[in-house]
Order: C-alpha cells, then structure tokens, then sequence
C-alpha cells in the first residue's frame, strides 16, 4: 500500500512539468497579453509595452517558464495581474466555494443516482427502468449551464425560494474561519449562516450534478445488472443467504467497484468544470476566476490554478484507488 | 449491521437537529437590517470587482464606482451633470496662464479616521503622489497621476512622461495652491477625478510603510488597499469590509460627513458579471439596482414597474479606419464613402436606447468645444457608390473587425451594429470580411495595433473638457488609425496648451472642424446607458460621467 502511494505521489513530479510546458506552450501562442486587459480601452502602444515590461512579457517564453520554474521552488506561484495579490491567496480564497459546491453535486449524484440506478436494475424493463435510463441520457444531454439558467429563473427569480448568486446573503457578516461557509457556520455556532451558505449551494449544485447523476446512474445500472447474474451470486442464494445480505454483500459491493472509480473521475473533473455554473451563479470559485483570468490573459493565475487542479485530480483518483483496495482486497494483493 | 443502522440514525436525528437550530436560531450577529422591518442596506450590482481601495492605484469605472463614496476630490461635478462645483475646495481660481491652482478649501471637514482635513492634507496627499517610486511609477498602477500630471519627482523609466506638476503649498490652513509647469487641458478637470481624491494624512503614512511590487510577472498592490481597515477619506460613506470570496464591499454610513448625510446606513457593491445574472438578481429581489442594463431590458423592466433612468449623453461611439492595415483607406474619397455608406440614423433608431444621438464629430454635442460647422457626411449609397469610383477602388474588399461577448455603455449589442454596418458597406459595392475577436484582450490589442482596417470602438468621457475626447485619439500618431497629419495634430494640440476654458473652447471647435476635414473615421453615435433600480428605491441622481453618489439613494 505504501508503495503505490510512493509511486503515485512521484509520478506526480513528471506529470506536472509536463503539464506546465505544455500550458506555457498554449499561453504563449495566445494572442494578446495582460496589458491591454488592464488599460481597455486607454491602452496605447506605448503604455502596453510599458506594462509588458513591468510584467516580464517583453522576455522569450523560455526565459518565462525557467522564472517560473525557480519560482516554484521557491514555493511561489507568482502573482494575479487582474487582483495584484498573490495566485496562492486567490486561490485559497476561492477553492472553498468550489470544493463545497463540487462536493454537495457529488454527493446529490451519489445519492440519487446509486439507489435509483440499481432498483432501476432490479426492476429491469419496468416503468422505473425505463424513467432512469431516459432521464440519465436527458441529463447527460442538457448543456449545465442551460439547465443552470432554468434554474435560477423559475426558482430563484419566478418563485423567489433560493437566492439567484453568491455564497452568502449580503449582510450575513458571517465569520470566516476556513473559508468553507457551511463548516464555517457549524465551527462558530452560527447555524443561520451555515443554513444561508446551503440555500445557496442548492440551485447551482443540482445543475452541475446533472451530468455525474446520469453517468452514476447508467454506471450503476449496469453493473448491477451484470454482477447480479454472476455465478457467485447464484451460489449465494443457493446457499440460503438473506436476499438483503445476497444484495447488500455480493451484488452492490462488487457493482460499486466501477462507480467508485467514476465517482472519483467525476469528483476531479468537477473541481474544474464549474466554469460556467460558477459564473450563471455569480459564485465565488475557481472556475469564475479562471474564466476572468482566461479573459485578462492572467497568465500566472491560469498556470497555478491549473496546476493544483491536476494536482488535486491525481490525488483524488489516487484516493479513489486506495478505496479500491478498501472494497476490493484483490487489489491489495496484485 | 445493527450498529451502522444506529449510526444512519443518529446522523439523520443531528441533521435534523442541525436544520432545526439553523431556521429557528437567530444570531446575535449585528444584523444589515432594523429589527422593525425597515430596509437600511441597499445592495448595488456592478460587473467586476473592484481593483483597489486606494482610488489612486486605479483606472476602471468598477473600483471608482466604490471609492467615490469614499473618497471626494478637490472639485467635483454637480449632481447629475457635467459641470465641475466645489467638492472639498468650496472655490478655485487660477491665473491666466492656468499654472497656478488656488483652492479655498472647506471648513470642519473630517477625514474617516477623525483627522482633520485642511491645506496640508491635501498637499501631503499631491506630494505622495508625485514622489512615488519604483513600481508605483507603472502606468498600470498610476494612470490617471501621469495622464493629468505627468511624471514623478524622479522618473525610473525614460519613457515615463515627464512630470508637470510643480508643487503643492499650504498657504494657510484653508487655502492650497498647487502649480503645475505648463497649462495642461486636463486642468481643472483633472481636479475632479477620484484617483486623486484626498486621503488621511495619517493613512498615507501608513500606505508609505507598504509597497507595491513587480515580483515575478504582474504588480502585487499593497496590502492596504486590499482590505478595509486602512484607507480614510471623507466621503459620505466609509468602507468597512471588503469580502472578496462573496465578492462584495461593505460600506457604512459616515456620521462625521460634513455635507448631507447618506440616506441609508449600509451599503453594499456585489458583483455579479453577466448582464442576464445582474437583471435576475434584481427580478428576484436580491439587490436594489445594477449597471450596464441591455438596452433590450429597458422597456422590459420598466413594464414591470423597476426603475430604469438613462444618463445624459457622455460618450461617443465610432468606427475607426487604420490606414496602415488597408491602403485604400489612405485616400479621402474612400474614407468619405464609407462615411457615407453607413445609415447612422437607422443604427440609433434600431439599437441605441432612447435619448441615443447621431454623432457628426468625435466628441459628443454636451461637451464645450462642439462645433455646428463640422464637415458632414451624410448617409448616401449613390454617392458614396461615386467616391469609390472617383477613387478607383469600385471592388473594395476590407477587413472589419467587431468585438464579442462585451457591452460597452456607448456600444450595446456590438454584433448587431455590426451586421447592420457591414449591409450598409455592402450595397455601396464595398465586399466586407467580418472578424470577430474577442473583447479583451485580443480586440483591444488589434485595434491599438492597427491590424483592423475597420473597427468599432468609443469613449466615456472622465471630465468635460474636448481634450478629453479628441486629445486621447488625435494629438499624435496613434497605430489605431495610421496617419500622420500636421494640420490635424496642430490644431488639436493647440487647444490643450492654453490655460483658459473659454480659449480652449473655441480651440475645440476648431480642432473638430479640421478632424472632420480630413475624416480618419466615421464618428457614429453617443448613446445614454441606462441604470436599473427596484421597485422601492428613490434613485441617486444618475451622471453622464457615470459616477452617481448613492448617499442620496433611499428607499420608499
């Protein structure tokens, strides 16, 4: 077990100096850069190349990224050109709203999607079946940001039930310990906040949960179907075991082995794809920044968040298959 | 088995219990609103955040629109106008050759922090400006000083314009007199904009203690102007908290305010970045008012009853030609039939907001230096059919550049504009290729590179001098439009080196009138952007400037 952690957590290192050539590569073949973001539409020739060598943009790419690179050493991620502050302070600002949001979607597609798509295989043809396996390919269909958009305009604009943007109401003055307003809440005793910041989280979590649900939902269904016509399964029932032990043990333990990996691919991409849920939302996260950030040409946000997005996708799926191991001890073995 | 279903129970008891507290608790946090029911926050919705709370390290409407609650200047304009009044100098004179500033300044006037405004503080606050160094002398981060006052005591970089202010003295404790090298048509004006509001002594001796850096590859501005705490004005409302994970600034009445005190004691900036998502908010209920309202919105809104003022008209709209991008535009006969070509009329009649204005010039009709006798080009497909001939460019073929997803207060709906202008173009025989580009920073880069031989862009003006308008594309050559021409160039730098208003004008006038000769693009409109409010909102007066004061917003 140590062993696959060593040698997940050191393949990390050439993943991401991979990961970070190829951003610098991409950036560099972007037309325009930071300076014209910044002056709009005041922006003259002089002033732009002024700024590009405030900025360092004036310098070939190579002598860019070996900046960056010694920077990084140096554990720093240089510094946003849209807010002047630091990329690791915006993104430990930001991170927590993404994490909570990506994290209620996650757990609204498990929940939901785990039970429905294996009764909707018990209940194999049946009305059940039939709804799950239609409404997942609708979900799957949908564009997030659309469904997002419909959303917020019947639930939050026409029947005025959920906030229409941000975390938190304005003027909740809530205490921010660790930036996640839920845990927040909870941590100081102010439940009201805690409750605000999930009201909040509702509308935008469902839409980006609309597309992992179908996934867990199709995933589900068929696996169970095909673990539940296994020989092992036969043998179990043959043996006499409960019907609830025979399911619960044999058939949904095995089923999950390829949900769990998904759920952990769908957790990463998560991370980095609330983009535009983010943004319909006006919600704080790092997927509205990188939107702006793509925008302003911020090439140090852009780098960094990136990143720590792939760095956190590997460890996710790095957990995903230390769970593995947990469901399955096969895996413990090779 | 049996313990895990203890455990699923237990969790859900807690989850209830959780969901119980959390609706029926109520904080003994200090509340936004009066226990009586009675609003006393008013939330406004902006596009963008904000880039700093020291006015003088900006240049973007979205961090003024904050701290000119804040923060007052010298001068300021009259309320809902253009015309410059007394703002923390009650009056203001100069000599003739407009070099020396004399400010009476206003009496019990008190800073946020309790420090007392007078002569000093206002020249500690010029000299700080002027005596910045290093990475402060970034026109990214000083904008607007070296637009209105050139350069630093000691410039760093050779090509930082060179410094026009003099000096500052308190010549009592009422009266400060600020000098300048030469007379300059950014003065008064220049008095009047935010980025050189006046600032706490006793804060700027704490902004000196920080610095801002280029470390790396961007500037990373000074802590105090990244959170509340620090900064002191005089304004009507002081800043008390700025939540950047909410995107908000929280700002609360000033009682120590020397004017009229703001009507609502809390008041909040969000941001929320997407027009569709600011006019939701409002629909739901979550704000009270937001900026830059679709034109398509307007009568939406105000069928449902919101509060929708439209500005007075300060900006102008064009469509510029870059000479160098296509030679034929080196010809005035082709430059006159496009001119020609383009029905501005029906371009304000179909996509500008009522109030919206053809423009025969590049500035808009309210501003001093407007003149009747401009060259005009009036729409004519025949005729401009026989420039093109007369030119011998009959098959002209060129680029038209247009930006996406942006609206801009002077161009709302840039593709539909767009599109009307280029079948316009194309029944006078001229074959366009349309480019559409991203706003920022691909478009804004290829049009101040000269690379769009047609574009469309425009400008808000900061302060009602023509200088302002046609002094930013016209004073020199400029890549955007790729000509150089002495009688263009002269005439409009004439207007800016005389010290009174009144000469300037007429400077001006006569400036338009030679740009208008020679025609380097097609001025198309200046149009009035439209505000929106709630239902229950007494509206600030709403500035052509766009810097509307909302201590005098209330609810009904």
């Amino acid at each position: 077990m140590l062993r696959l952690v060593v040698r997940r957590l050191l393949q990390l290192i050439p993943t991401l100096l991979g990961l970070s050539v190829l951003l610098f590569l991409w950036l560099d073949r972007l037309p325009g850069g930071p300076a014209s973001a910044i002056l709009g539409e005041k922006a003259t020739e002089a002033e732009v190349a002024r700024i590009n060598r405030a900025l360092g943009l004036d310098q070939p790419v190579y002598v860019q990224y070996w900046r960056f690179l010694k920077r990084i050493f140096e554990l720093d991620l240089g510094t946003s050109t849209q807010t002047g502050q630091p990329v690791w302070d915006e993104f430990v600002l930001r991170f927590p709203a993404t994490v909570e949001l990506s994290l209620l979607a996650i757990l609204i597609a498990v929940a939901v999607g785990v039970p429905l798509g294996y009764f909707a295989a018990r209940n194999r043809g049946g009305w059940l079946d039939v709804t799950a396996v239609s409404g997942s390919l609708v979900g799957i269909c949908i564009p997030v940001f659309f469904l997002a958009l419909i959303l917020k305009q019947i639930f939050a604009v026409q029947l005025g039930i959920f906030p229409s943007y941000g975390r938190q109401d304005t003027g909740i003055n809530a205490t921010d310990v660790t930036g996640f307003a839920v845990l927040d809440g909870i941590l100081t005793g102010e439940f009201d906040a805690s409750w605000n910041a999930i009201t909040h989280l509702i509308l935008p979590s469902v839409a980006l949960a609309s597309i992992p649900l179908a996934v867990i939902v199709r995933m589900t269904r068929a696996s169970v179907l095909e673990v539940q016509d296994e020989d092992y399964v036969r043998t179990a029932e043959a043996k006499g075991l409960k019907r609830s032990v025979v399911r619960g043990r044999h058939v949904l333990r095995n089923a999950m082995l390829p949900v769990v990996t998904a759920v952990g691919l769908l957790t990463g991409s998560l991370l980095s794809g609330a983009v535009l849920t983010e943004s319909v939302f006006s919600f704080g996260g790092i997927g509205s920044f990188i939107r702006t950030a793509i925008d302003a040409r911020d090439y140090p946000v852009l780098v960094g968040f990136i990143m720590f997005i792939a760095l956190v996708y590997v460890l996710i799926n790095l957990l995903v298959d230390l769970a593995y191991s947990l469901i399955d001890p096969r895996v413990r073995v090779h | 088995m049996r313990i895990t279903k203890s455990r699923v129970a237990r969790a859900i008891t807690a989850a209830v219990a959780v969901g119980l507290i959390a609706t029926g608790c109520s904080s003994e946090r200090d509340s936004d609103n009066k226990s009586d029911g009675a609003k006393d926050t008013f939330v406004f919705a902006g596009a963008g955040d904000p880039g700093s709370l020291d006015p003088a390290l900006a240049s973007d409407g979205e961090t003024f629109r904050v701290t000119r609650q804040a923060f007052e200047a010298l001068l300021e304009h009259e309320s809902g106008g253009t015309k410059l009044v007394g703002g923390l100098a009650e009056t203001w004179s100069s000599n003739d050759e407009g070099t020396v500033w004399t400010f009476n300044l206003r009496k019990g006037v008190k800073f946020h922090d309790g420090e007392a405004f007078n002569a000093a503080a206002v020249c500690a606050n010029y000299d700080h400006w002027f005596n910045w160094t290093g990475t402060y002398q970034s026109s990214a981060v000083s904008y607007y000083w070296q637009t209105i006052m050139g350069g630093f005591a000691k410039n760093e970089d050779k090509e930082t314009p060179e410094a026009n202010y003099k000096s500052c003295t308190a010549k009592d404790e009422n009266t400060a007199v600020i000098e300048v090298k030469k007379p300059s048509a950014n003065l008064p004006g220049g008095f009047s904009l935010n980025a050189l509001a006046i600032h706490s002594p006793k804060a700027l001796a704490e902004y000196k203690k920080q610095d801002a850096s280029a470390k790396g590859d961007a500037i990373t501005y000074p802590k105090y102007s990244q959170e509340a705490g620090t900064v002191a004005g005089t304004g009507p409302y002081k800043i008390t908290k700025w939540n950047k994970g909410n995107k908000e600034v929280t700002l609360q009445r000033f009682d120590g305010y020397w004017g009229e005190k703001a009507k609502i004691k809390n008041l909040v900036f969000r941001t929320i970045d997407t027009e569709e998502g600011r006019r939701q908010a409002l629909q739901a209920g979550d704000i009270d008012g937001y900026d830059l309202v679709a034109p398509a919105d307007v009568k939406t809104l105000e069928d449902q009853g919101y509060v929708v003022p439209t500005r007075g008209v300060f900006n102008l709209f064009y469509v510029g030609m870059s000479q160098s991008a296509n030679k034929a535009l080196k010809k005035k006969e082709v430059r006159q039939a496009i001119a020609q070509a383009i029905d501005k009329e029906n371009l304000v009649k179909t996509q500008l907001p009522e109030g919206g204005k053809v423009a025969d010039q590049f500035m808009p009709d309210t501003i001093a230096g407007y003149s009747k006798n401009v060259t005009k080009y009036p729409f004519d497909t025949a005729a401009a059919k026989g420039l093109l001939k007369k030119a011998g460019e009959e098959k002209l073929e060129i680029e038209f550049c247009y930006p996406t997803e942006v609206t801009r207060p002077y161009m709302p709906a840039p593709q539909d504009l767009f599109e009307l202008m280029k079948a316009d173009l194309e029944k006078a025989g001229i074959t366009v290729k349309p480019k559409a580009m991203k706003w920022a920073p691909d478009y804004l880069d290829a049009t101040e590179a000269g690379s769009c031989a047609l574009h469309m862009l425009g400008w808000t003006g900061d302060f009602n001098d023509g200088y302002n308008f046609i002094g930013t594309w016209f004073a020199e050559y400029d890549k955007q439009w790729g000509f150089k021409d002495k009688k263009v160039f002269d005439a409009v730098n004439a207007g800016s080196k005389l010290g009174k208003a009144d000469e300037r004008v007429a400077a001006y006038e006569k400036a338009n009138e030679a740009i208008m000769d020679y025609l380097p693009g097609v001025p198309i409109s200046s149009s009035p952007p439209a505000i929106a409010f709630a239902k229950n909102v007494n509206p600030p007066a709403v500035s052509p400037l766009t810097q509307e004061v909302f201590s005098e917003a209330s609810f009904k």
